[in-house]
């Protein structure tokens, strides 16, 4: 039996999704092509482009499907940056790092929040920016104060580029209440299928130089046939009811369960994602727990996994100010289908783990 | 019985982990990732993990076994990576696959397995564990040629008594390839592993010259009475016994000559006749097998991994021991020295520089 708890990886697909993308696979046609069949597949893929852009705020016009975030990401730094300074948040995911990595990086606090002050700062001090900051981080579930930071951006005539994939679908997301020039998301973050995503754009910026220009699908934007039947899954996840009470009153019995084992929980004091914990157990290696859970049939993650699927230092909890603590942590991030047995199985294991990974005490006793 | 198995990604491991999981054990693959591949090769933007990782991940998937890569990057940096320049920096000749073994494999490991519940770790090491009256012994392998066990003089008896060497007992490296291909892994043909794991490129001189660069500085070559006879470029190019790379000082007065010493404090190399050699060896870091002997002990010594096994007498000292050898011979300081009576390792030591 597996108890799964890393939903920020992916989540489990939902069945609306599913339903979805079986029917648009059952349509036969390209979206570019003239005739009807290739009609048929233009209305299932506007349908969605439709529906995806009035949840998060834009207009059809200005939502580019990409192969998904990292895409999103890439795509927003390469035609927004252009000409501009790249400034990023620390906890800035890979898909963005590895985008810009020149970039300016402003400090978060011990809470994993973007230090504003430090952010004017740098906007104040050198020429147009192109800022990139995530809404929601993926290891601590950290809700950034973006607009905020967005009206410290047009304050200075730099751009916002808001990463919002783990925060869609688990938090409102607006692009046009952000005030941000352009957003990433994700489809399989909300329960969509892997390999689509979508970056949406400000009207007045919805012209870009794409990465990929192929035919010129996407309104010159992102070339490559679309995959019709992901677009359909992706907007019928995001349409999908969510309980979120129901997820934190869970995630927060899993952070009890952890801090009776001595465990602290990062980044607590902050807004945060309703379904997202990050643990430190001091002491215990973030591999060692991540292994010991899983072979209980826990799935949890920890740092960011490379090809190898070594677990990495975390670069997000190392910017936070952890020391030792950030090579200590797991995430748990529930999924939009999690149960109570699951975090009951969750306790047990921790509890068996916290066990025979704790630090032997020292005995002072004669 | 929940069993580690350290899975290297080459053959010898992947056949301990089908052997282990057919006979019904709670099998957990795990890999070390050791260093990063992508700048071992030396190629930007390569990947961090090489085509071993990938290897063992891909038999674990066919034998249905958990899988897991361990990040021992740091650790393998300092404990046997550094320790390999500054070996060379000092004049010595070193065994990295000894202090890997002595610290992430058999130590780092052994813990890891425990914290994760398991009572073995098993290994594709060529040596035999065998039980004996007074715990846990090691034994060379019944391949002769594939015998590891000079590798492993380090390994602590606690250690030993939690490790299972399954290959130990097999014929030969075909009767294992048998098996991996038994087991359907698709790593049955993979070459051997050759040299040393982290100079993918051969060129060890490298990585010593990134590291400490001073070991690769330009000197004298100079004759047993202190003569310059000619110039090298930098004294970890240079192995106690070495007859190549000496140039017009390969033949002195006739005779051939090749490296004595390594003089780190001047950067000489000091050559002479052939002939040269001492039966007295001192060594450190001495590891027991056995308990420490009060008395001088009989026994058989092997000083390098290709070496023949030669006669002597070990004393147990406060800081290692003393070997006498019952011929001279010229051990270059550095590498291992470990004895043995019959096919049992009693322990061994790291041969120190004279003086």
């Amino acid at each position: 039996m597996m108890h799964y708890l890393d939903a920020n990886a992916t989540e489990p697909l939902r069945p609306e999704a599913r339903d979805a993308v079986l029917a648009a696979m059952a349509v036969t046609g390209n979206p570019s092509s003239v005739h009807q069949a290739g009609r048929a597949a233009r209305r299932l893929m506007e349908d969605a482009r439709e529906s995806l852009a009035h949840r998060f705020g834009c207009q059809a016009a200005d939502l580019v499907f990409t192969s998904g975030g990292t895409e999103a990401d890439a795509l927003a730094v390469h035609a927004l940056g252009q000409g501009r300074r790249l400034i990023i948040g620390a906890t800035e995911h890979d898909a963005i790092r590895a985008a810009a990595p020149a970039a300016e990086v402003v400090p978060v606090g011990g809470d994993g929040v973007v230090d504003l002050e430090a952010l004017a700062a740098r906007l104040a001090n050198g020429p147009a920016a192109l800022v990139c900051l995530m809404l929601a981080n993926n290891e601590t579930g950290t809700i950034q104060p973006i607009p905020e930071a967005a009206a410290l951006c047009r304050t200075h005539g730099a751009l916002l580029h808001a990463d919002a994939v783990q925060a869609a679908g688990r938090m409102d997301v607006n692009l046009t209440a952000l005030g941000v020039t352009s957003m990433a998301i994700s489809s399989h973050k909300m329960g969509g299928p892997t390999g689509v995503g979508a970056l949406l754009l400000a009207p007045e910026y919805r012209t870009i130089a794409p990465l990929i220009l192929g035919g010129g699908q996407e309104r010159g934007r992102r070339g490559g046939t679309p995959p019709v039947a992901a677009i359909a899954g992706f907007a019928a996840a995001a349409e999908a009811p969510r309980d979120s009470g129901i997820l934190a009153a869970l995630r927060d019995r899993i952070e009890q369960a952890a801090v009776a084992q001595g465990a602290t929980v990062i980044g607590g004091s902050a807004p945060r994602l309703f379904n997202t914990t990050c643990l430190a157990l001091p002491g215990a290696r973030a591999d060692t727990q991540v292994i010991a859970l899983d072979l209980d049939g826990i799935a949890v993650s920890a740092g960011s996994a490379c090809s190898s699927g070594k677990v990495a230092a975390s670069h997000v909890l190392a910017a936070m100010g952890l020391g030792a603590l950030a090579g200590q942590a797991i995430r748990a991030s529930l999924p939009w289908n999690a149960t109570e047995t699951a975090v009951e199985a969750f306790a047990t294991a921790y509890a068996r783990m916290a066990d025979r990974l704790r630090p032997p005490l020292v005995s002072h006793a004669a | 019985m929940r069993i580690v198995v350290a899975m290297s990604g080459g053959v010898d491991s992947s056949a301990v982990a089908g052997l282990l999981h057919e006979a019904g054990h709670d099998v957990i693959g795990v890999t070390l990732q050791l260093y990063d591949h992508g700048a071992a090769v030396g190629r930007k933007g390569a990947c961090c993990a090489g085509q071993d990782i990938h290897d063992a991940k891909r038999v674990a998937d066919r034998l249905g076994i958990p899988h897991y890569t361990i990040d021992a990057e740091a650790r393998f940096a300092k404990a046997v990576m550094a320790d390999f320049a500054d070996s060379y920096a000092a004049g010595e000749t070193p065994v990295p696959c000894v202090r890997c073994n002595q610290s992430v494999k058999f130590a780092d490991l052994t813990e890891m397995a425990r914290e994760l519940g398991a009572e073995r770790l098993a290994t594709g090491h060529y040596v035999r564990r065998i039980d004996g009256p007074d715990g846990a012994e090691l034994h060379r392998a019944a391949d002769a040629d594939r015998d590891q066990s000079w590798f492993l003089f380090a390994t602590t008896r606690a250690q030993l008594d939690f490790c299972e060497f399954p290959l130990g007992g097999m014929p030969d490296k075909r009767a294992v390839r048998d098996l991996a291909s038994r087991f359907g892994l698709a790593v049955a043909d993979k070459p051997d592993s050759q040299d040393i794991c982290f100079v993918p490129s051969g060129s060890y001189a490298d990585v010593v010259a990134k590291l400490r660069p001073d070991a690769m500085a330009p000197g004298d070559i100079v004759s047993a009475n202190g003569a310059v006879v000619g110039h090298h470029d930098g004294i970890a190019r240079f192995t106690v016994g070495q007859g190549k790379r000496l140039g017009n000082a390969a033949m002195l007065a006739g005779e051939r000559q090749m490296v004595v010493a390594t003089e780190p404090a001047t950067r000489r190399i000091v050559i002479g006749p052939r002939t040269t050699g001492t039966d007295t060896v001192r060594l450190r870091e001495v590891n027991w097998l056995i308990p420490p002997p009060s008395a001088p002990l009989r026994c058989t010594v092997k000083l390098r991994a290709r070496d023949q096994l030669r006669p002597a007498w070990v004393d147990s000292t406060a800081e290692g021991a003393i070997v006498r050898l019952e011929e001279a011979t010229l051990p270059a300081p550095g590498q291992a020295c470990v004895f043995y009576a019959g096919d049992r390792v009693l322990g061994g030591g790291i041969i120190c520089r004279p003086g």
